[in-house]
């Protein structure tokens, strides 16, 4: 029990750190990469907390997947180096102190529902992929599906919001010709 | 959890780890004398009988060169790059069964590292995560040959993530279990090329993608790209990179031989359970060198149609294939 | 079960080690004489112009975009066949309709050209 506190802690300490690093970074690559490791170390939450599957998908999907678009973008851009100063004049000021509310709100909220730091670990553990599988395919069919129509959505989305009516290379050539 | 048990990882981690970089030094030889013979040339053979102490010497000269980083590179991740390279690679292989129990002074060996539950998913995220490296040598570099070397090769090696995504799905639906060694056992009857031949192409293909080997080797085009995401690399972390892409070779070799050509499995196992390393070390001999033969006799392949064979192609012959495999084990079971 | 991963544990951190050892015993051993001409770019031989860190192919990009939604597709079919034993007939209805719906996508994104190179 001891250890595994003295894991939690090491680790929440890492996924922390890597946050506020990646806000402070100036170049953008470095911040993806400490988002990278935020994820990572999220993932080794949840396989401590015996969700190996849920480890794995935050690994390949965010880490794997996000990660490298986000990098891309910033290659896209040529954003590698952030301009320094503010672009909005008096931002710093006013993100503390929205940050301090937000500290002071969910303190607030451990403090009067004490229920919450007493939470235990439920009885039944989805750590075998079966148990998730058969899960997901009755009490979840309908959310299920509707994933499938929201990540169609976003596949439309993102193909009408980055082509639209730009002409390709390929057109360009024929043209030429 | 006592240190006797700890210890035996640890031994267990570390003979895979010399096995591993053991046999990269090995491939590289067996790769230049496969494709000499193939090329009607004898390839290596002054260090040494038959050229077997070429790996030593390389490492010796590679160790003693002299490390140069451009001036105007990202210094800190260029250095950091070879290594995040190297540890996907090497880490991959944790779940690979190498065979059964043995025993050995009086107590039970198991011949795996670990039987995790997810091992396929486990082996999917490190693919994913393996990316990395590449980009940011190639982005850290400064140059921009190796730059887009480096975007290229994570493009590449995304869009057939997707296919060697759903190559392994075949084989879990027929086990009913993600663990590599519930995979290699099922396949004790019957192995899983007989029956998701098709799976096994998409993979085949896919994984020499995955590790930019030809004819998918366009991130070190050295026509038009210089020499790629390494081009500014020099001495050992060149080495690493070398390193990395020859032990992501084995590890693709052995992934594919678990799923689809019965992993350690073959005759007499059930007797003599030593035979198991054995078995697994002759077929993945037999995939490296049907993976350099490939390399021998195929051109490289355009960058444009390659990333169309990927999304065109692969992936869904890949999800078409996954769907047949369910749809029969329908009918068989009814 | 947790054990498992420690023994993962125990071997990425090893393996880790490796790389490390051989920088750190390249950089002990081997010579190290700089000077300004070893240390300026090699790029492609002759000298770089310009600047490298520019703007890139969107294309790149859109790929990346679409990957993100067939990788959380791929990764959602898992546990539908780890579990393909234990479910009926109406699961591998719903798998099926999952994957149709994918295609229409992948369907969509290759006729609007997303998939074409240039």
């Amino acid at each position: 029990m001891l250890t595994e506190m003295a894991i939690f802690i090491f680790l929440a300490l890492v996924v922390v750190a890597s946050a506020m690093a990646m806000l402070l970074s100036r170049n953008a690559v470095y911040a993806a990469l400490f988002l990278a490791m935020n994820f990572v170390t999220v993932a080794l939450l949840y396989l401590i907390l015996g969700a190996p599957f849920i480890a794995l998908v935050q690994v390949t999907v965010y880490a794997g997947s996000i990660m490298v678009l986000f990098l891309f973008v910033i290659m896209m851009l040529g954003a590698e180096r952030l301009p320094g100063g503010e672009p909005l004049r008096g931002q710093r000021v006013l993100a503390i102190l929205l940050g301090c509310v937000l500290l002071v709100e969910m303190g607030l909220i451990f403090a009067l529902r004490s229920g919450l730091l007493q939470i235990q670990m439920p009885a039944v553990v989805f750590s075998e992929p079966v148990d998730l599988g058969e899960l997901l395919f009755t009490r979840y069919q309908l959310l299920f599906l509707v994933t499938s129509v929201i990540l169609l959505a976003a596949t439309v989305g993102a193909i009408l919001l980055t082509r639209g009516d730009k002409v390709s290379l390929r057109d360009l050539l024929q043209r030429k010709e | 959890m006592n240190a006797t048990l700890v210890i035996e990882w640890v031994v267990k981690s570390l003979v895979i780890i010399l096995v591993l970089t053991g046999g990269f030094a090995y491939t590289t030889l067996y790769e230049r004398k496969v494709l000499a013979r193939m090329q009607v040339r004898r390839g290596p053979n002054r260090a040494g009988p038959l050229g077997i102490l070429q790996p030593v010497a390389d490492g010796i000269k590679l160790i003693f060169k002299e490390e140069l980083t451009p001036h105007n590179a990202d210094k800190f991740i260029f250095t950091v790059a070879p290594v995040i390279t190297v540890v996907p690679a090497l880490v991959i292989t944790a779940v690979v069964p190498w065979g059964r129990e043995i025993s050995l002074f009086g107590r039970t060996f198991t011949l795996y590292l670990s039987n995790v539950n997810v091992a396929v998913l486990y082996i999917l995220s490190v693919t994913s995560i393996s990316v990395y490296g590449i980009t940011l040598a190639g982005w850290s570099s400064n140059n921009k040959y190796a730059t887009l070397g480096g975007v290229r090769a994570t493009a590449q090696m995304i869009s057939y993530e997707l296919a060697l995504g759903c190559a392994y799905i075949g084989p879990i639906l027929i086990v009913g279990s993600m663990s590599l060694v519930d995979i290699v056992e099922a396949q004790a009857g019957v192995w899983f090329i007989f029956l998701q031949p098709v799976a096994f192409l998409v993979y085949f293909l896919a994984s020499l993608a995955e590790v930019n080997r030809a004819p998918f080797d366009m991130p070190e085009a050295e026509q038009e790209l210089t020499a790629g995401y390494h081009t500014e690399y020099s001495g050992m972390k060149f080495a690493l990179f070398f390193m990395a892409e020859y032990i992501k070779m084995i590890a693709v070799a052995m992934i594919g031989v678990s799923l689809f050509l019965g992993g350690y499995l073959g005759p007499g196992i059930d007797r003599f359970p030593i035979l198991g390393p054995v078995y697994l070390f002759i077929k993945v001999a037999v995939w490296l060198f049907v993976i350099i033969w490939v390399r021998a006799t195929l051109p490289r392949i355009r960058y444009d149609r390659l990333m169309a064979l990927g999304w065109k192609v692969m992936f869904p012959l890949a999800l078409l294939s996954v769907m047949i495999t369910a749809l029969v084990l329908l009918f068989v079971e009814s | 079960m947790l054990s498992d991963w420690l023994y993962v544990g125990i071997f990425l951190v090893i393996a880790t080690f490796l790389p490390f050892v051989a920088i750190t015993l390249a950089g002990i051993l081997g010579p190290k004489k700089p000077n300004r001409l070893k240390s300026t770019i090699y790029e492609c031989g002759i000298e770089t112009v310009g600047e490298t860190w520019v703007q890139f192919r969107a294309q790149y990009y859109i790929f990346a975009l679409v990957f993100v939604v067939f990788d959380v597709e791929t990764v959602l079919l898992y546990p539908w066949a780890v579990a393909y034993n234990q479910l009926g007939l109406f699961a591998v209805a719903e798998a099926v309709l999952f994957v149709l719906i994918l295609f229409a996508a992948l369907v969509y994104a290759w006729r609007k050209g997303a998939l074409r190179w240039f």
